[in-house]
């Protein structure tokens, strides 16, 4: 890659919730193994467009940098996906950045993801415990089954299943396959299992699992490999089972 | 029981173990964070957690545990709390466990160990190669629990900028700006707990979160809590080294089998597999026959400055050595490192399964911070606590891998306890206090914000912060000399200048992300003179301080926490005696 080379880059731009969008374009110098991330803070320190405008710096979520704190979610040339990761070499340009469209948009390419933990909460996503003191060891857990949870809680609760899944939109309750896949992961756990019966009736509550129409977007765009339609259906059937054992010993 | 509200500020692991613990105990808990709690630095732990439990029959013991703690740390730390933490620890996985963290486990079903640096046991718990990651959903699912139940309150989104003080100097509250709107407001407290973490921004480069500013301990250091061994910074062995951030390549890698090495022949531009064992440069295994790979963080990065700067064997004739595992079978890398594997895979686009990896050193933990005393966490500041990486007590002059989650949660155990206990023998609570201290300080925040937004100056935050990085990481991480450290605390005061001529580039009020930033940015440029001016002060080497000027460890003079106080913009450092009343120091080597 040759040095003096620049990198352009397009930002749909909002003041705020009940503002008009507008792109803005940038230029940028080039540098080696640049991230989007790194174009923002470039344009932070230089909030000037390509056409000499001086603008605000844009407005973005983002902590750990590394894709496992979940922050940086935005559509990316149409993909749904962490700007962290989104490395600049490997993007066609210009480089096209929107907010993501299915959480309320607060400013720029930041949205109010609130809504996801929320539904944690309403899912009953824990495991209880007695106490924080030291009573005694957990449960011993086969290399196999905890291979299986570890997979599932990686979840970084980005939102990139939710942004491409064509049942959460306005119409729609759907919690999304993120809050499914913790159910499922809840549910593995022994101690878990043990109130598996109200996660499982808050499942089949508004919003839950019926409403996914198994497109399996969700999988595609997951950047930690999640298993989302598998924990999906999974979640699908214990609810199901769930449902026909109470209603047999109601 | 009296109910008592206590502020929580921070929701990495400790903040959110205290919140568990206060909670808990029947009181009930604001908890303010910059992030969501669930996307806090905590997260990017990757290795595990120590604890001896001795499930592999090699003779540890929490005593073992708390001798290598405090060796690692060159004997600068109080040691009580050191041994309090130690001996909890086995207490604290099983806590971990019990709430459904996916620990690896063993064939019979049990939890797996691994071996870290500066320890020659089987220590450390992990969950894959994202440890930090599932301890901290684990407590955020707990706390949770405890909001569905109305016993905590979140404020996500607010940042906190300072503590209320009432007419005798007693902490009564914070005052929190809100991210969104630029809202600034009092909240009232009985008792307030800081767990804001490391100052990884200040450095600019480095493997923190963006969140790690330091600025909320700056603003409570500016308002006279006292600060301790500033100087006192670990810098990573390895990290891949990034335009935006470093990230981290744990040093569980070594732990499962990892080699560094360089080629033998200086500026050798061969593909690296194809370089044969006898023209590789082992040089950890090679100067260090009993550790190898795992001697702690300090000790590696000063061998890798060593190797690259002094002998001139870096990678390409760059600042760079191997970290290989292609010689390790894929499966196991994959259960066992996958998550940081992956990182690597990521961001550099070639598999370490069959690629030996590029690192370099990047600034990673702060072991000073906020002073706190022997036993409650309570800085001098009464009603303010600190758990965490914020605070000093736990690593001394250099962190044992693995040790800071355990530190984090044990941490956030004791100031969980001692907050709540603390405002049981309140006289007067804080609705009591009158609220002429919350309106004082609220209007004294509001008009640092007002100018801010409407000042017209030529100074660019974001400058002003890649200059202070810079100055930073060149003078005041792996050596350090005095001239040096003389020229960059003036430099940093120029920037101190400079600062007052800033220019925002947004005015507005709804979402705008320069003017929280830059309101940090003057508590970092605090925190790097203050940085630089310890290490200034501290004449000899010990654990991560290294002058060449002076290159032993002298306890005669420097078995001391340099302690600093603020005064009208001027640092006043103490040196206070640090309590060794249960290990005698001795000399710390890890060539056998």
């Amino acid at each position: 890659m040759a040095e003096g080379k620049t990198i352009l880059i397009r930002i749909k731009r909002q003041a705020g919730p009940d503002q008009p969008a507008r792109w803005e374009e940038f230029s940028l110098k080039w540098r080696p193994s640049m991230n989007v991330i790194a174009c923002l803070i470039d344009i932070a320190e230089n909030p000037v467009t390509t056409g000499g405008q001086k603008t605000t710096p844009v407005s973005y979520e983002a902590n750990c940098l590394e894709e496992v704190c979940g922050a940086c979610a935005m559509v990316i040339n149409g993909r749904s996906r962490q700007a962290c990761s989104a490395l600049v070499d490997q993007l066609e340009q210009p480089i096209q950045i929107e907010p993501m469209s299915k959480f309320p948009l607060v400013r720029d390419l930041v949205v109010d993801r609130s809504k996801m933990f929320h539904n944690l909460k309403r899912m009953r996503c824990w495991v209880p415990v007695d106490g924080t003191y030291a009573i005694g060891p957990g449960p011993r857990i086969a290399p196999e089954r905890q291979q299986v949870a570890y997979t599932l809680s990686r979840c970084i609760m980005c939102g990139n299943c939710l942004e491409v899944c064509p049942k959460v939109n306005e119409h729609s309750d759907f919690v999304g396959a993120a809050i499914l896949n913790q159910v499922r992961l809840f549910n593995l756990h022994p101690t878990g299992a043990m109130h598996s019966h109200e996660r499982l009736q808050a499942v089949r509550g508004i919003g839950g699992v019926q409403d996914c129409d198994n497109a399996q977007n969700c999988v595609k765009a997951c950047p930690k490999s999640i298993p989302l339609t598998e924990s999906n259906n999974d979640v699908n059937r214990q609810a199901i089972r769930d449902a026909l054992i109470g209603w047999i010993f109601r | 029981m009296r109910p008592a509200r206590v502020i929580l500020i921070g929701g990495g692991l400790a903040g959110l173990m205290a919140t568990i613990r206060v909670a808990e105990l029947g009181h009930a808990v604001d908890l303010f964070s910059v992030v969501p709690v669930r996307r806090s630095h905590s997260v990017c732990a990757q290795g595990g957690i120590n604890a001896a439990k001795d499930l592999k029959g090699e003779g540890d013991s929490t005593w073992q545990h708390f001798d290598d703690t405090v060796y690692g740390g060159d004997f600068l730390q109080n040691q009580p709390l050191v041994k309090g933490m130690c001996d909890a620890a086995p207490g604290i996985i099983d806590l971990l466990d019990r709430m459904g963290v996916t620990f690896n486990r063993t064939a019979e079903g049990l939890l797996d160990f691994r071996r870290f640096g500066g320890t020659l046991f089987n220590r450390t718990a992990f969950a894959g190669a994202t440890t930090g990651q599932q301890l901290l959903y684990a407590l955020d699912e707990q706390v949770r629990l405890f909001e569905a139940q109305g016993r905590v309150r979140k404020f996500e989104g607010w940042m906190f900028v300072s503590a209320v003080l009432d007419e005798a100097g007693v902490c009564r509250g914070v005052c929190a700006a809100n991210l969104r709107t630029a809202e600034v407001r009092t909240f009232p407290a009985d008792a307030v707990i800081v767990a804001t973490g490391g100052l990884g921004a200040v450095f600019r480069h480095s493997t923190n979160s963006m969140a790690c500013t330091g600025s909320a301990q700056s603003a409570l250091f500016q308002q006279g809590a006292y600060y301790a061994n500033p100087e006192m910074i670990q810098v990573h062995p390895t990290a891949i080294p990034g335009e935006d951030k470093c990230r981290l390549i744990s040093e569980s890698v070594r732990g499962e089998g990892g080699r560094v090495w360089v080629p033998k022949t200086p500026g050798d531009t061969r593909d690296p597999r194809s370089i044969p064992e006898n023209e590789r440069y082992y040089f950890l295994e090679e100067w260090y026959p009993k550790y190898g790979n795992l001697v702690p963080r300090d000790v590696a990065t000063r061998a890798i400055h060593k190797v690259v700067y002094e002998e001139g064997l870096g990678i390409d004739g760059k600042p760079t050595v191997y970290l290989d595992v292609t010689h390790l079978p894929r499966e196991m890398l994959t259960r066992k490192l996958g998550g940081v594997l992956e990182i690597y895979e990521k961001f550099v686009g070639l598999d370490p399964r069959d690629h030996p990896m590029k690192v370099f050193p990047a600034q990673h933990y702060t072991m000073g911070g906020l002073w706190i005393d022997n036993e409650k966490q309570a800085t001098n500041i009464p009603g303010l606590f600190a758990a965490g990486e914020c605070e000093y007590q736990y690593h001394g002059a250099n962190r044992l891998g693995a040790n800071s989650l355990l530190s984090c949660i044990y941490g956030g155990m004791v100031v969980g306890k001692s907050s709540t206990q603390y405002t049981q023998g309140l006289s007067a609570d804080s609705e009591s206090t009158s609220s002429g201290v919350f309106e004082s300080e609220k209007k004294r925040q509001e008009e640092i914000y007002a100018r801010l937004r409407s000042q017209e100056g030529d100074q660019n935050p974001i400058t002003i912060w890649k200059e202070m990085g810079e100055l930073m990481t060149q003078y005041v991480t792996v050596t350090r000399k005095n001239k040096d450290l003389e020229a960059a605390d003036g430099k940093l005061a120029d920037l101190q200048e400079r600062y007052k001529r800033i220019n925002l580039a947004d005015t507005e009020r709804w979402g705008n992300q320069s003017l929280h930033f830059t309101r940090e940015l003057s508590n970092m440029l605090v925190l790097a003179r203050l940085i630089t001016q310890g290490a200034l002060l501290r004449d000899e080497s010990r654990g991560a301080h290294y002058k060449p000027e002076f290159p032993e460890r002298d306890d005669e003079n420097w078995l001391r926490t340099t302690r600093a106080k603020y005064e009208n913009g001027n640092f006043k450092f103490q040196l206070d005696p640090v309590d060794t009343s249960l290990i005698t120091p001795r000399k710390r080597s890890y060539k056998s």
